[in-house]
């Protein structure tokens, strides 16, 4: 099947609009006869299914959390893009459109992206009509940061928890449709399956996770926002629960699979501390803004702080060596987060980290202590100030900017982070990659959309810092409510979609099959003993960089770890209770096949573009050197993956990208 | 270091429970309480029996998931903090912790430490939210502006995470703190105006439907609570129920 | 303006009072209820307070206020059914909602760390309630039925100066002092918590609150113990 990306004609500025004036609409009337199915209740799944239902649709919102308030979009903490141009310096729909085009470097749908810009603006709109407190400034209007890989400052925010607030707005908006009985919600269940009836998505099979019984839910369309497959490193930024086979089940009835090797690390994560080690801690993003990061000149200082001899604080500036601003001046701390990631990866390798495992580098306050205090001593009219008064204004402004991420910080780590660097490295955070979809959002299954993280469209091969919220939002708010009606348009006679049909019994079984093996199969290892040697081999070789030799080998461990995670996994309990271990295995298992997949990607991707980075394919010389390669002759399509029964059989499909409002050039942050 | 774990273990709602002790050895100071639940759970799966269950999910407290009433605390001795945040370094070698589900006749039991809090869901579908559809012809969002001190207010209330801490410790398991932050959230801003007297009365009604009990005012809730919620909060709520009243 | 009396507000005052009679019905509207006797209650007690205190300067002042206070037909008829009120309210209200309390529970905690979180006075209202209570029965067979007897039953001849005699003698067994010493320092607990609880309740601790708990702290602390020095006054005075 070739792949048709469905993105309407016209000048890019207009495509949006022209295309919503232009499509199918469903009457008001014939709304309340169509159901839809929301998988997923984060800032897509949310906003998507309050207002599908706002518009009359009959929604059945899934969650396997006990609320939907509780999924991971609620750990977004630093902010949300949008192109207000509030400060007046110089942002537009164009210049957003624009960094996240080259942030993402240049292998995103320059339609897609530039509606996203679009409607962004309508974003803070709409949250602030819901009530979403964000940070103001003392005239009452609203506040920006400004975040990595940008030159402006669009950044909304709510204090560091960003994600907690846009998500409560869209759980809100979804109350109210609750208690209007527009939405059904059914928490703690997960989707085990996605239900085709004549090649169109008619249903899903959900577990409920507190009874285990298996149920049927039948729909005109199914819509899935399970966010990203991070989880497949064991050792992520995720949610513990995060997990792709919601995506993953779609893929293997029909929907394709794209980029999944698009993998952001995340430069500030709270470094790992041991084997024991469930899950990683981001540190927002925003500080950067006020951080720097280095690690010491001198090895023989390396060693002492390893050893306890010596603290950070005793190194002179000289003994520094402050790396991003050493290679990147213009960007300095502020690069985007492949760049940084791979930069504190770097020195590390070559063996300046500073903690015991070797895998942290500093992220230091001192200098924006000293320069907040002096300020403050300024405004508040003191003279000569002490250097003690200094530091003690600069941590309050510290303080009130980052205060619950220093906290944070503090309990994780029980060191504090005024007064000594904090410790960081890199860390999975977020999928790029994700199911196919075109302009529609829809995706190669006819009736089943995807939006959110899950899909793969909006952010190329790098995402920007506050793009996630942004978009997760635009699809669920302010795109699929239109393009669903489209599709939905031709259902109006269908009438209910009955359960009782051969593809919902067949669906069902082969879930009930699955559960029952996972019971019945006496293994000897623990769902986790997998899980984490999958995510090994992952970080290992599928990681922040990757090489022929290494993927290669990846792809067959893999496969080893499958076959004998089919034989030796052992579940305890039994399949008609609520069981944590049985979800797990389940999840662990499309894992399983996802990462083969992922590192057959990053394979076939012989280029370095945005989280992507393959060894071969450096910048050799001049002022780039030993820079990130892209290869736009060959690699400028998305790789859209087709199953064929085992990840390895995966068929290559090609979109190309095309490039008409943005030139394509080598991403510059120096 | 060892220690001595005293778990309620339930297999589920309609099943009586009971504190079972386990042991577990080998605890690193840096790891996470969960970090220990999950070794503990390892031990128990490899020795053939059924792992404690616990809800859990981000494990970097936002979610609001985690719920375990630790040493006769709602999320433990530490203050500010969710029990996923909470680190062993809190407790020494030798130590005997006691671990129990958050208790309300609001919050049955499903399984062992998990719990039911869908109470916390319908009291906010009575009114939890502002009357607005998604329109993108919503007002700029600068059209009104609000002051600095209203918003961050507002802020602070609306941190709330919804884990029920503030039930499982009120000696009355009370949920005034988390209606008190989220009728609050609204109170403060001036697009919550409108709807303000009906939505403080009907998520008071539904939260006395669920069965919570009455605040006492003792203040354990704004202590244990892992966000600092104020009890301002609740004054204001009940500022808020008398004028609509009126 | 000209009022109105139309029907329509004939039926918004009926809504209103709909909506009012359901607000003493919440939860919330109990407790501001609790707080609202608990006002009164805690002005009763200061100007009694008051008044037993001048029986230590002058039994003429004391026996003049008294007499006042005993024979004034607003503080007869008006103010003592609402203190009854307010006694009784305080009382049935504060069982009610302990129950419900209790309920709301449903399984006890195995293990309970209450003082980590709060006071051990906010947890007990009930205890230093059942106190008060035990005494209040006291107090009553001691003085308030001994009023209605004399006044509205036998119906004797008013005495101006008896009041002081009758106060003195009361204080003269050391069982007595002794319990009235033990009821007050329950008292002081209640207030302890309950005074700034009250102004909570009501919703007015909003910026005074660390004024409200200083100011809580001393009445709970002077007002309980000038009760009992007055007992002890007169029980080592009485000679």
């Amino acid at each position: 099947m070739a792949l048709d990306s469905k993105v309407p004609g016209g000048p890019i500025k207009d495509k949006w609009t022209n295309y919503k004036d232009k499509i199918n609409l469903v009457n008001p009337a014939n709304k309340r006869h169509i159901d839809v199915i929301v998988v997923g209740t984060g800032l897509a799944g949310g906003s998507a299914s309050a207002t599908l239902a706002e518009l009359g649709y009959n929604v059945k919102a899934f969650a396997y959390q006990d609320s939907p308030r509780r999924a991971h979009s609620i750990a977004a903490q630093g902010g949300i893009n949008a192109a207000k141009n509030y400060q007046g310096d110089g942002d537009s729909t164009y210049r957003l459109f624009y960094d996240t085009v080259k942030g993402g470097d240049y292998r995103s749908r320059e339609a897609n992206v530039y509606r996203l810009a679009e409607v962004s603006a309508n974003i803070i709109d709409q949250c602030v009509a819901q009530g979403v407190p964000f940070a103001r400034d003392y005239g009452g209007l609203l506040d920006n940061r400004s975040f990595g890989g940008v030159l402006v400052s669009r950044t909304f925010y709510a204090k560091g928890q960003t994600g907690q607030q846009l998500l409560l707005g869209a759980y809100s908006a979804m109350n109210r449709q609750i208690a209007r009985g527009k939405i059904e919600m059914f928490n703690r269940h997960e989707m085990l399956d996605v239900v085709v009836v004549d090649g169109k998505a008619r249903g899903i099979i959900a577990r409920n996770l507190v009874t285990g019984e298996i149920e049927r839910h039948s729909a005109h369309a199914v819509v899935i926002a399970s966010g990203g497959y991070g989880n497949v490193y064991f050792l992520s930024t995720n949610a513990m629960g995060s997990n792709a086979t919601a995506a993953w089940k779609i893929h293997k009835k029909g929907a394709y699979f794209a980029n999944p090797c698009y993998t952001q690390i995340h430069p500030t994560c709270i470094p790992r501390s041991g084997d024991y080690q469930s899950k990683l801690t981001l540190m927002s993003e925003s500080l950067r803004n006020d951080g720097r990061i280095w690690v010491p000149k001198n090895m023989e200082d390396v060693i002492a702080i390893r050893e306890g001899r010596k603290k950070p604080t005793d190194l002179s500036e000289d003994e520094r060596d402050y790396y991003l601003e050493r290679r990147y001046p213009a960007f300095g701390n502020l690069v985007p987060r492949d760049v940084a990631s791979r930069a504190a990866k770097e020195r590390c390798d070559a063996g300046y980290g500073v903690n015991a495992t070797g895998e942290a580098v500093y992220l230091d306050f001192a200098s924006a202590i000293e320069r907040y205090g002096k300020e403050q001593a300024k405004i508040h009219n003191i003279q000569n100030p002490s250097k003690e008064k200094i530091i003690e204004l600069g941590e309050k402004i510290v303080e009130a900017k980052y205060g619950n991420l220093f906290q944070m910080y503090e309990k994780i780590v029980d060191e504090n982070p005024y007064k000594t660097p904090m410790m960081i490295y890199p860390a999975t955070h977020y999928t790029m990659g994700g199911v196919w979809v075109d302009y529609n959002l829809m995706t190669t299954i006819p009736g089943c959309y995807c939006i959110g993280e899950a899909n793969f469209s909006d952010h190329g091969a790098n995402r920007l810092g506050a793009s996630a919220l942004m978009q997760g939002l635009a699809d669920g708010y302010f795109v699929l409510p239109y393009t669903i009606g489209d599709y939905l348009s031709n259902d109006i006679r269908t009438g209910k979609i009955p359960t009782d049909s051969p593809e919902f019994e067949e669906a069902e079984k082969a879930v009930q099959d699955r559960i029952d093996f996972f019971i019945n199969n006496k293994g000897s290892k623990s769902v986790d003993y997998f899980h984490k040697k999958l995510g090994k081999v992952m970080w290992d070789k599928v990681g922040m960089a990757r090489n022929e030799k290494g993927l290669k080998e990846a792809m067959s461990e893999i496969k080893q770890i499958r076959e004998e995670f089919w034989k030796e996994v052992k579940v305890p309990g039994i399949a008609n209770e609520m069981n944590p271990e049985l979800e797990k295995a389940g999840r662990v298992a499309d894992f399983l096949e996802l990462g083969e997949l992922f590192a057959k990607d990053a394979l076939m991707r012989e280029e370095s573009c945005g989280g992507h980075f393959r060894e071969e394919s450096v910048e050799e010389s001049g002022e780039q050197k030993g820079e990130a390669k892209r290869n736009d002759k060959d690699f400028a399509f998305v790789a859209a993956w087709e199953y064929k029964g085992e990840p390895a059989d995966a068929v290559l499909h090609k979109e190309e990208l095309e490039f008409k409002d943005i030139e394509l050039k080598q991403r510059s942050y120096k | 270091m060892n220690l001595t774990l005293k778990i309620w273990r339930q297999k589920d709602a309609s099943s009586k429970g009971q504190m079972v002790d386990y042991k577990v050895t080998d605890i690193s100071e840096h790891m996470s309480f969960l970090e220990m639940m999950d070794v503990l759970n390892e031990q128990l799966i490899n020795a053939g029996e059924e792992p404690v269950a616990f809800d859990h999910d981000c494990r970097e407290g936002i979610c609001g998931m985690c719920s375990m009433y630790i040493n006769g605390e709602a999320h433990g001795p530490d203050r500010g903090v969710t029990t996923c945040q909470l680190h062993m370094r809190m407790f020494k070698d030798g130590d005997t912790i006691t671990i129990e589900p958050f208790r309300a006749a609001a919050f049955p039991v499903i399984k062992d430490l998990v719990v039911d809090r869908t109470a916390f869901e319908r009291i906010q579908q009575a009114g939890g939210y502002i009357s607005v559809n998604t329109s993108g012809n919503t007002q700029d969002a600068n059209a009104i502006p609000i002051s600095k001190h209203a918003a961050d207010e507002a802020m602070d209330a609306a941190t709330c995470i919804g884990c029920g801490a503030c039930v499982a410790t009120c000696k009355n398991s009370s949920a005034m703190l988390f209606v008190g932050a989220k009728v609050s959230q609204y109170a403060l801003l001036p697009q919550g105006q409108v709807e303000a007297a009906d939505r403080v009365r009907n998520m008071v009604e539904q939260m006395d439907l669920e069965g919570f009990g009455n605040c006492t005012n003792t203040g354990a809730c704004e202590v244990e609570c892992p966000k600092g919620i104020s009890l301002e909060n609740i004054a204001r709520m009940n500022r808020e129920l008398m004028k609509a009243s009126i | 303006m000209p009022i109105n009396l139309s029907i329509t507000t004939f039926v918004h005052l009926k809504i209103n009072l709909k909506i009012m009679g359901g607000f003493f019905k919440s939860s919330i509207g109990r407790k501001v209820a609790m707080a609202l006797s608990a006002f009164f209650l805690m002005i009763f007690l200061l100007q009694h307070f008051i008044i037993n205190l001048l029986s230590v300067f002058s039994a003429e002042l004391f026996n003049g206020v008294s007499h006042f206070m005993g024979t004034n037909w607003l503080i007869q008829f008006v103010m003592q059914p609402v203190l009854i009120f307010a006694v009784v309210y305080h009382f049935i209200m504060g069982f009610v909602l302990e129950l419900q309390n209790k309920k709301a529970r449903g399984v006890a905690y195995a293990k309970n760390n209450g003082a980590a979180n709060s006071t051990w006075m906010s947890r007990n209202m009930i205890y230093s309630g059942l106190v008060i209570l035990a005494f209040l029965a006291l107090h009553f067979a001691d003085f308030w039925v001994h009023e209605i007897n004399v006044k509205y039953i036998n119906v004797q001849p008013e005495d101006p100066a008896r009041y002081y005699h009758e106060l003195v003698e009361k204080f003269v067994p050391i069982w007595r002092v002794a319990a009235y010493a033990v009821a007050f320092v329950l008292l002081g607990l209640h207030l302890a918590h309950g005074f700034t609880s009250a102004f909570q309740s009501v919703g007015a601790t909003a910026g005074r609150k660390k004024a409200l708990q200083q100011i809580g702290r001393a009445y709970s602390i002077i007002i309980p113990l000038g009760f009992i020095i007055i007992a002890l006054y007169h029980h080592l005075n009485h000679h």
